[in-house]
């Protein structure tokens, strides 16, 4: 049975491209995702006051080092198979580096419904995930020099929208803890679902505006946004494995790595890479990896989960 | 009445930029701003300010003449390579010319 919340998606997808009409306010968007930032925040917040936060860096320094390497990883491939420029081959490589908060909350539906639990404390590698991509992504087309504004790079990347609502969520679910939460449960929980499916709407229209972007810069780009996610969601998956993850929490992690940022690194590389041309790694990006992920990524790597551990036990 | 003639300066650009053009404008000497949301079509695509990535601002300022040059010569060299960006000057009276 298809989840509505993905005829949601399709229908925003079919809408954008029969060019009709319908698009949400730009405030209503905004108030869905930051809702959504907010939600997934807490939930892990509230896990965090639940065990020691010592356990948990060992996972954090490992999904670090992921973040830094797809990206280090993505760079020479584009570089030199796709003949992209420097600026744009570092700036899209960012992009698959870091994360997408939407394929994430996608991903959380996915398993809430199949009622498969996981670790609730993903949201923190969530954040963990969004940085270093960016960092390489600016060394990759800058280099180290003198010249970097470092400071506003910094602000930029820990003061942006995302980081700060999520960090905040966090914050919030760790001091308050889930007794403390219940008040504002009805909003951040029981209605999660139905923003969701807002905000899917909005993506489906958000992705059918891409189209015409993708059909100008070939074919590279879409096996590349392809090939790239199921390559992470591999590593994803070996390595919630080798964390000892549960099944749910190998998906997760497997849909993290995956999927490709379109807020965060964008608003960074725009600043930070001006050279870079933000049409082709938004393309890739929202134009096919987020639907990619979001209709057939998420159960193929909930299988590839459900394999690895059953070949894991022999 | 008397009125004063000053030059309205007015950049239509991507959201992205916005924290960017205000501390190049403060430095370079103008009174104030206006910014407004702003959408519609260039060499660059439609921009239709649906979310934030495809979002455009219009900057309006209103300052004296050598301001205007100094801020739009400025913006010409630093910004029209890599970004989406449209600027024009026209003329326009005011009543408070210390204000601006």
């Amino acid at each position: 049975m298809i989840d509505p919340i993905i005829l949601f998606f399709l229908l925003g997808a079919v809408a954008g491209l029969l060019r009709s009409e319908l698009r949400l306010p730009a405030a209503i968007y905004e108030f869905v995702s930051i809702v959504l930032l907010l939600a997934i925040g807490l939930k892990g917040g509230v896990e965090l006051s639940r065990q020691p936060f010592t356990d948990l860096l060992p996972q954090m320094l490992a999904v670090v080092a992921m973040g830094f390497g797809l990206t280090l990883l993505a760079f020479p491939v584009l570089r030199y198979l796709g003949r992209f420029k420097r600026a744009d081959a570092a700036s899209i490589a960012a992009h698959y580096g870091s994360v997408s908060v939407g394929t994430y909350a996608v991903a959380v539906a996915y398993l809430g419904s199949q009622q498969i639990s996981f670790e609730e404390h993903m949201p923190l590698l969530l954040v963990l995930l969004e940085v270093p991509a960016i960092l390489v992504g600016i060394v990759l087309a800058r280099g180290i020099s003198r010249e970097t504004r470092w400071k506003s790079i910094a602000h930029e990347v820990f003061l942006g929208k995302g980081i700060v609502l999520l960090l905040g969520g966090l914050l919030i679910g760790w001091v308050a803890g889930p007794d403390g939460l219940s008040s504002i449960e009805p909003l951040f929980v029981d209605l999660f679902k139905g923003i969701l499916a807002l905000f899917l709407l909005e993506m489906g229209l958000i992705m059918a505006t891409q189209m015409g972007s993708l059909r100008r810069h070939g074919p590279f780009l879409v096996v590349f946004a392809i090939a790239m996610p199921l390559f992470s969601a591999l590593v994803g998956t070996w390595l919630g494995w080798s964390l000892g993850l549960s099944i749910g929490g190998t998906t997760i992690l497997a849909t993290l790595a995956a999927s490709a940022s379109y807020i965060a690194v964008p608003a960074a590389m725009r600043i930070s890479v001006p050279e870079a041309n933000p049409t082709l790694s938004l393309a890739g990006a929202l134009g096919i990896t987020f639907p990619f992920n979001v209709l057939i990524g998420i159960p193929l790597y909930h299988a590839l989960a459900v394999w690895a551990h059953t070949f894991a036990k022999g | 009445m008397l009125r004063h003639t000053r030059k309205l300066l007015t950049v239509i650009t991507e959201a992205a930029l916005e924290s960017t053009l205000v501390r190049d404008i403060d430095r370079l000497h103008a009174h104030g701003y206006t910014i407004t949301d702003a959408r519609g079509k260039g060499s660059r695509g439609t921009r239709n300010a649906g979310w934030e990535a495809s979002g455009n601002i219009r900057i309006e300022v209103v300052c004296d003449t050598a301001t205007a040059e100094n801020i739009s010569t400025y913006f010409q060299e630093k910004y029209y390579d890599d970004y989406a960006m449209i600027l024009f000057v026209s003329d326009i009276e005011v009543l408070r010319p210390e204000k601006f």
